[in-house]
């Protein structure tokens, strides 16, 4: 395990020196302490690891997350929960955070949906159309949460109106649904899909053109470490990070 | 109790009558630490009021989704209360009563879903009555039956979390009560059954009431279990704190607004089921 990590950290430091002299690192003053991220829960695996080569490029310095939905996450914030960047899974729910103050949030990826089924696709789902077969369970996230918005779009530029089992609280519960062989299928972004692709086919539809989520992620303007949480938006924007979120499935914006 | 007490002065000629309580001479010790007790957990209630949009307060009481995922609460909790009343009073007769080898590990493993995180004994329900689960697959195969994601599955997730609540102030009501009424009652004759409900019963049925009512309260704000075993479906599966968290995800005034009639509706029926089970004191 450390052996790995080592290795990991040890080219992550790579990448950041290659592409540091570019953009990422501000020369001469390190950033140190604590950062707070919130972020999509979406963004759990791929920011866990950029986490790591941040903290490894940036030896002061402590990243902890707080990944949950975003919208729960802009409530937090907006009640004063103490961090210093928000990355949201959706520019709507980045609104409620930064109408009060005064900052520029960036779009550092987008997400499709894909339609999650389990492994082998048994129902031989093959598009949006296939959800609204009689007998097929469906599991989708609530309007509420952008996943569900983004499915509310997705369906109705197909023109398919069905009925689900169940409008779930947030992207990863729809996704443990299909794991579990409750529902039949499910629509996720992608990435989660391919985070847990030993259990789950996803299958790409062309409506999901119309439903693209961009993720923004924002400087908080009270945030109490702001030069650390400026170097880690940075290295989330640097081609270090933006190679960890491809391979986590996600699109350049 | 007072129940209890005038048995016992009936009894026994030589009881003096129940004193009146005295509350004129608390001592600061107790009544400090009992106002902040109080303080602390009617606070965050206060801070609720506080923010409760009032003007707009008609108009979102009335919005449709509000009525039903209140009247799919009530009922679903009140089912769970009568399901766990069905299963949970033998049961804390059977731990209170009789000795059986094991009957400690019985008694811990009745605990288990108080210490049990919700959303795990929402996942643990799946694997045994989901669609793939131990008894859901054979349900599904033989009776067509599947629990998830209707409102008999709400019925059993909160029965689930809510059932040990009744099982532990029923069971505590009868290691209480004087076994002496029943062993009376066998030596006169009568079976263990006609023991059970007629004299057992009656003696502990104020235990009984007061572990049904804080089980239905338990049932009420269900959470974790439900939506992880039921889902949530408007109308079907998803009650009030489903509600009330799927709003808090765009909208915290209709929140608080649905928190607020969740809590004026059980607050409401507890304290008239109280005064009526218990007698006001």
């Amino acid at each position: 395990m450390t052996v790995r990590r080592l290795a990991l950290a040890a080219v992550a430091m790579a990448g950041l020196v290659g592409c540091g002299a570019g953009q990422t690192v501000p020369q001469g003053d390190a950033v140190t302490g604590d950062v707070t991220v919130f972020a999509a829960a979406s963004l759990t695996e791929p920011f866990t690891r950029i986490g790591e080569d941040f903290e490894a490029a940036n030896p002061g310095v402590r990243v902890t997350y707080s990944f949950a939905g975003s919208s729960t996450l802009a409530a937090q914030i907006d009640q004063g929960a103490p961090a210093d960047v928000f990355a949201a899974a959706s520019p709507d729910t980045m609104t409620t955070v930064t109408d009060s103050h005064d900052h520029d949030p960036k779009v550092f990826v987008r997400n499709r949906l894909v339609i999650a089924v389990p492994d082998g696709n048994p129902n031989g789902v093959s598009g949006l159309a296939d959800l609204d077969r009689p007998g097929v369970k469906v599991a989708l996230c609530a309007p509420q949460v952008p996943c569900g918005a983004a499915a509310v779009r997705a369906l109705a530029a197909a023109g398919v109106d069905l009925t689900p089992v169940t409008l779930e609280r947030d992207v990863r519960a729809a996704l443990s649904k299909v794991r579990l062989g409750e529902v039949d299928a499910a629509l996720v972004y992608r990435t989660d899909a391919q985070a847990v692709a030993a259990d789950v086919d996803g299958i790409e539809f062309p409506e999901s053109a119309s439903a693209i989520n961009d993720y923004p992620i924002v400087v908080l303007g009270n945030a109490p470490n702001k030069p650390a949480a400026r170097a880690f938006v940075d290295h989330v924007l640097s081609d270090a990070g933006q190679a960890v979120l491809a391979a986590a499935g996600f699109q350049a914006p | 109790m007072s129940r209890r007490d005038a048995v016992a002065a009936r009894t026994d000629r030589s009881t003096p009558p129940p004193r009146p309580r005295h509350t004129s001479r608390v001592p600061v010790a107790l009544l400090l630490p009992a106002a902040l007790g109080l303080l602390f957990l009617v606070l965050p209630l206060v801070g609720l009021l506080v923010r409760t949009p009032w003007s707009t307060l008609p108009q979102r009481l009335t919005e449709p989704g509000v009525l039903t995922a209140l009247r799919l609460s009530v009922q679903a909790a009140t089912l769970a209360t009568l399901l766990s009343l069905v299963l949970g009073v033998p049961l804390a007769w059977l731990l209170a009563r009789v000795e059986f080898p094991g009957r400690r590990l019985v008694r811990a493993l009745v605990t288990v879903p108080l210490v049990l995180p919700p959303v795990v004994g929402g996942v643990a329900l799946l694997l045994v009555f989901g669609r793939r689960g131990i008894l859901g697959s054979w349900l599904d195969s033989t009776f067509g039956v599947s629990l998830p994601f209707t409102t008999a599955g709400v019925v059993l997730a909160e029965a689930f979390v809510a059932m040990p609540f009744l099982v532990v102030a029923v069971e505590g009501a009868l290691r209480g009560a004087d076994v002496r009424y029943e062993e009376a009652a066998a030596t006169l004759g009568a079976g263990r059954w006609t023991t059970f409900t007629r004299v057992t019963l009656p003696l502990v049925a104020p235990g009984v009431a007061a572990g049904a009512v804080l089980c239905w309260a338990r049932a009420l704000g269900e959470f974790g279990a439900t939506i992880t075993f039921a889902g949530n479906f408007p109308g079907r599966t998803q009650t009030m704190p489903l509600a009330v968290y799927l709003a808090l995800e765009t909208d915290l005034e209709a929140a608080i607004v649905l928190s607020l009639v969740l809590l004026t509706v059980s607050v409401a029926i507890l304290a008239s089921l109280r005064d009526r089970w218990l007698g006001s004191r």
